[in-house]
């Protein structure tokens, strides 16, 4: 039940960032920007083969730099207690497994100091043979372990083969999704204390979740819990990459740990984040559909093999959202890995969905041309009356009523459905329809604490994350409302770990798992200490068990659509619309929600148009490492973008009602683009990006 | 710290032993004085003077020099944009520029726009305008707006502009041309060309 009634005060009100003049005037700290006198600096030495051993470490000219306190090596790097996560076992081995692994790091007084000394670095290795390209003829691939994977990597209901056989109307194509690279505009970075004396060590850290971080260090160093300390109250994006520690911490903590008593600064430059904070794999999707001729689907198959690393596995489900979207008696997901000598790839903005709906969402657009129907009417006739994958209700499934308001926002009808019919100019012009969807997901684990400053002042405390999410502005207004007064007495303290456990930032679930919290707690403080606390009194309470989310379906969904232009001569793709409307139960603040479903929107088109790591199979590096040629949209790229939402709250899903909006954004908008430009040119193309020269044939 | 051969260092734990001498004035890094340049800024009205390394960017001298964090680092490569600060009121890369060159120089970054606790116009339009979300890239869009606003105002041309000869129209698309130098990856730009629209009326 929803028990911050709407109304109550500040949820729902467009109030602007509570940090936002320390941001607009840069002086809010960012991980490296925590003052200290006399830091160290670190820089570290890459691997330049794709798979080896190191043989030596020739360190006798960057010794000679004047500057350089230590030289880190595999021969002589502080050991460590847990090195079963390769991703971790930093300079505890000489083993090379991918292309851009540290093999040795520098500290030294001055950045640029470190640098030139590790210039200067010889690193001398055995070369084994390395196998980086996923489309190289024999690569072998594996099913995933379910458990590993937190999810069941195939599923199958009903006659699949059957089915197919039997369709009016069948689609099989296969849809591919290039490398890409979260890159927040802050590289990832660490500054680590290690006092020996103590036994205590501090990281200022960028990172969505510093309990997570203090979780993974603790275990590696072999240090309690309580000894470490991260802190992060101000992170420069992060779209998923900062959701864990990555091997710069821990090599971050050696430096540490071999210059007692000194902080060490640790930024990564951007062409490090290219092989050691993660990135969202290639994926190669097979769709098979059959329909009758009215649209109505018999069968989806949706066959997905992605790149994952020899390092570490890596899988995410990009078939499944086909398990969920549409209705269809028969049906089969399924998702294989091609291991390679690569980087290890993690979590980039709505993992697995993401790529799977440009597939799932393009497909549908294939199947409404067979059909001749229209791509919205198509989507209504597929509509589930429960969730295909679990048979549970759903809490709330409103994507028809986002399609719809969303055509009439957009202007849809006005479009003539044949490709390549309309032109302006120079330019083909089309529009173009995708749903979206994300699961309403609170994490177990936060804990929240407030307690009562005195006349009618409040702190409220749990590590969570702001990553520009809104969360200090969005927390606040919460515990406003679950405490009955104005935002003013309410003080907000996120990112460290010394306050209450919070949950990691990720899969859209921050304002669900630790508003709940917050709520909780403020609930408790009435319950112990009686509506009027005294000063001092204080509560803490823990994100509460849901027992719907085992009798219902929770997601969001929402529609895309997009109007693309596309130059005749040249191929060049514009996207001067893009319009979306979601369903996401209640909106905490509108400000902050609807910029992150505007910059997921955007990030979509990015991902449409600009964005490929490109790997060069010779040597297993990626060519396009920095931010000049890896592309991600500039202003000038961008045109109007709007998003709106459905006025609702979900009972089923929290206290509040409310689920994220981080990554719904970004579901399905890809495949908008993608089926607008086929609208504007009567090219289909199934392969991200979308470059110029692929519709120049 | 003495002259390298001086340095002992310890193969077991990669440590270098060797200690400041203490008698010579150290920089910042640590080195010869003639490696090393002693330099005066003014920055954000503030006279500062500081001794760099001679390699030392502009940006890493008001950062790690100076402790002025607002000029932001994303790629130091000059492709990003984070960097941007008023150099005399002409919006540059810090991140691409050495600070040995710019000796005596008068930098603004977006801490010091404001006027006391008044913010900058376009600062307080990107506030009303949620112009930003993690906001590493937002001092960088606001100097560059600043400085964007002032070329404007001189009658500098850009990509888009029809006619280099007339008197620039500044509309939407002139602000995307003109911005698009600064990254930002939170896709706040509906937002930023927004509040550029409102602080240049």
């Amino acid at each position: 039940m929803v028990d911050v009634a709407p109304g109550a005060g500040a949820i729902g009100e467009p109030m602007e960032r509570l940090e936002g003049r320390a941001k607009v005037t840069g002086t809010a700290p960012y991980a490296y920007e925590h003052p200290f006198d006399d830091p160290l600096y670190l820089h570290p030495v890459l691997s330049t083969v794709a798979r080896g051993r190191v043989l030596s470490v020739d360190t006798a000219k960057a010794e000679t730099i004047e500057g350089v306190r230590a030289l880190l090596t595999p021969w002589n790097a502080p050991r460590l207690v847990d090195t079963g996560d390769r991703e971790f076992a930093v300079l505890q081995d000489r083993e090379v497994l991918f292309r851009g692994q540290f093999v040795a790091a520098v500290i030294a007084d001055g950045p640029e100091i470190a640098r030139q000394a590790a210039d200067l670095v010889r690193v001398e290795y055995e070369a084994l043979r390395h196998e980086v390209d996923p489309s190289s003829p024999g690569r072998e691939v594996y099913r995933p372990d379910a458990e590993d994977a937190g999810v069941e990597p195939d599923t199958e209901q009903g006659d699949v083969e059957g089915a197919l056989a039997a369709a009016t109307v069948r689609i099989d194509h296969t849809y591919r999704t290039p490398r890409a690279y979260n890159n927040p505009m802050e590289p990832h970075t660490t500054i680590a204390l290690w006092e020996e004396e103590t036994e205590r060590l501090t990281l200022y850290d960028s990172t969505q979740g510093v309990h997570v971080v203090r979780g993974t260090v603790a275990e590696v160093v072999g240090l309690d819990p309580e000894r470490v300390r991260v802190v992060s109250p101000h992170v420069g994006g992060g779209f998923g990459s900062k959701g864990s520690a990555h091997a710069h911490n821990v090599l971050a903590v050696l430096a540490a740990k071999a210059s007692p008593g000194r902080p060490v600064k640790f930024a990564l430059t951007r062409r490090h984040m290219f092989s050691l904070v993660g990135y969202r794999p290639d994926t190669v999707q097979r769709i098979r559909m059959g329909a009758e001729e009215d649209g109505r689907l018999g069968v989806l198959v949706h066959d997905v093999v992605e790149t994952s690393s020899r390092a570490k596995e890596y899988a995410e489900m990009s078939g499944a959202c086909s398990r969920t979207m549409y209705a269809a008696s028969a049906r089969r997901t399924t998702h294989r890995l091609a291991a390679l000598d690569v980087p290890i790839p993690f979590w980039m903005r709505a993992p697995g969905k993401a790529p799977g709906m440009f597939a799932l969402e393009t497909a549908m657009d294939e199947l409404a041309y067979a059909c001749a129907l229209d791509p919205i009417e198509l989507r209504a006739r597929n509509e589930p009356e429960r969730d295909p994958q679990t048979g549970l209700p759903w809490s709330g499934r409103h994507l028809v009523e986002c399609l719809r308001r969303g055509a009439e926002r957009f202007g849809w009808d006005e479009r003539d459905p044949k490709p390549r019919a309309r032109r302006e100019g120079d330019w083909w012009v089309g529009t173009g329809v995708a749903s979206s969807m994300y699961p309403r997901s609170t994490m177990p684990g936060s804990v929240a604490e407030i307690a009562h400053e005195g006349q009618g002042r409040y702190t409220v405390s749990i590590g969570a994350a702001d990553l520009g999410t809104g969360t200090w502005t969005a927390l606040t207004q919460i515990a406003a409302d679950a405490l009955g007064c104005g935002i003013d007495r309410v003080r907000l303290r996120i990112g460290d770990t010394d306050l209450p456990p919070a949950s990691v930032a990720g899969g859209s679930s921050g304002i669900s798992s630790w508003g709940s919290a917050v709520v909780a707690a403020a609930r408790r403080l009435r319950d112990e200490h009686g509506g009027d606390p005294a000063p001092g009194a204080r509560s803490r309470a823990g994100t509460p068990h849901n027992p719907d989310e085992e009798r219902y379906a929770l997601y969001s969904f929402g529609a895309h659509f997009a109007e693309v232009r596309v130059n005749a001569d040249t191929g060049e793709v514009r996207v001067p619309r893009m319009s979306g409307v979601f369903s996401v139960g209640r909106i905490i603040n509108p400000r902050t929600a609807r910029s992150q479903l505007v910059g997921g929107m955007v990030m979509g088109m990015s991902m449409a148009l600009h964005e490929e790591g490109v790997v060069d199979p010779r040597f297993g590096h990626v060519v396009n490492g920095d931010l000049a040629e890896y592309h991600v949209p500039v202003n000038a790229d961008v045109g109007r973008v709007e998003a709106e939402w459905l006025e609702e709250a979900d009972p089923r899903v929290n206290a509040l009602g409310a689920a994220g909006v981080g990554e719904i954004g970004i579901v399905g908008s890809a495949a908008a683009v993608a089926n607008a430009a086929f609208h504007a040119t009567g090219t289909r193309v199934r392969e991200l990006p979308l470059t110029p020269d692929r519709f120049l044939s | 710290m003495g002259p390298a051969g001086s340095c002992a260092h310890d193969r077991l734990t990669g440590v270098l032993t060797g200690k400041p001498s203490g008698n010579e004035t150290r920089s910042r890094s640590g080195r010869k004085p003639a490696l090393d340049t002693t330099i005066t800024l003014t920055v954000d009205g503030e006279r500062r003077e500081l001794t760099v390394d001679n390699r030392t960017t502009l940006l890493d001298a008001l950062r790690d020099g100076l402790g002025v964090y607002s000029p932001k680092k994303g790629c130091d490569h000059g492709q990003c944009g984070a960097c941007t600060v008023l150099l005399s009121g002409r919006r540059i890369l810090s991140c691409l520029a050495l600070a040995v060159a710019h000796d005596g120089a008068e930098v603004t970054t977006a801490a010091g726009l404001g006027e006391g606790e008044e913010l900058h116009p376009v600062a307080q339009a990107f506030l009303n305008h949620d112009g930003f979300q993690c906001g590493y890239c937002t001092p960088g869009q606001i100097c560059s707006a600043v400085g964007m606003l002032a070329e404007v105002d001189q009658g500098w041309p850009s990509h888009v502009t029809e006619d280099l000869g007339a008197p620039v129209e500044f509309d939407e698309a002139e602000i995307r041309e003109r911005m698009s130098g600064n990254l930002c990856r939170c896709g706040a730009y509906p937002g930023i060309v927004d509040a550029i629209r409102e602080a240049s009326r």
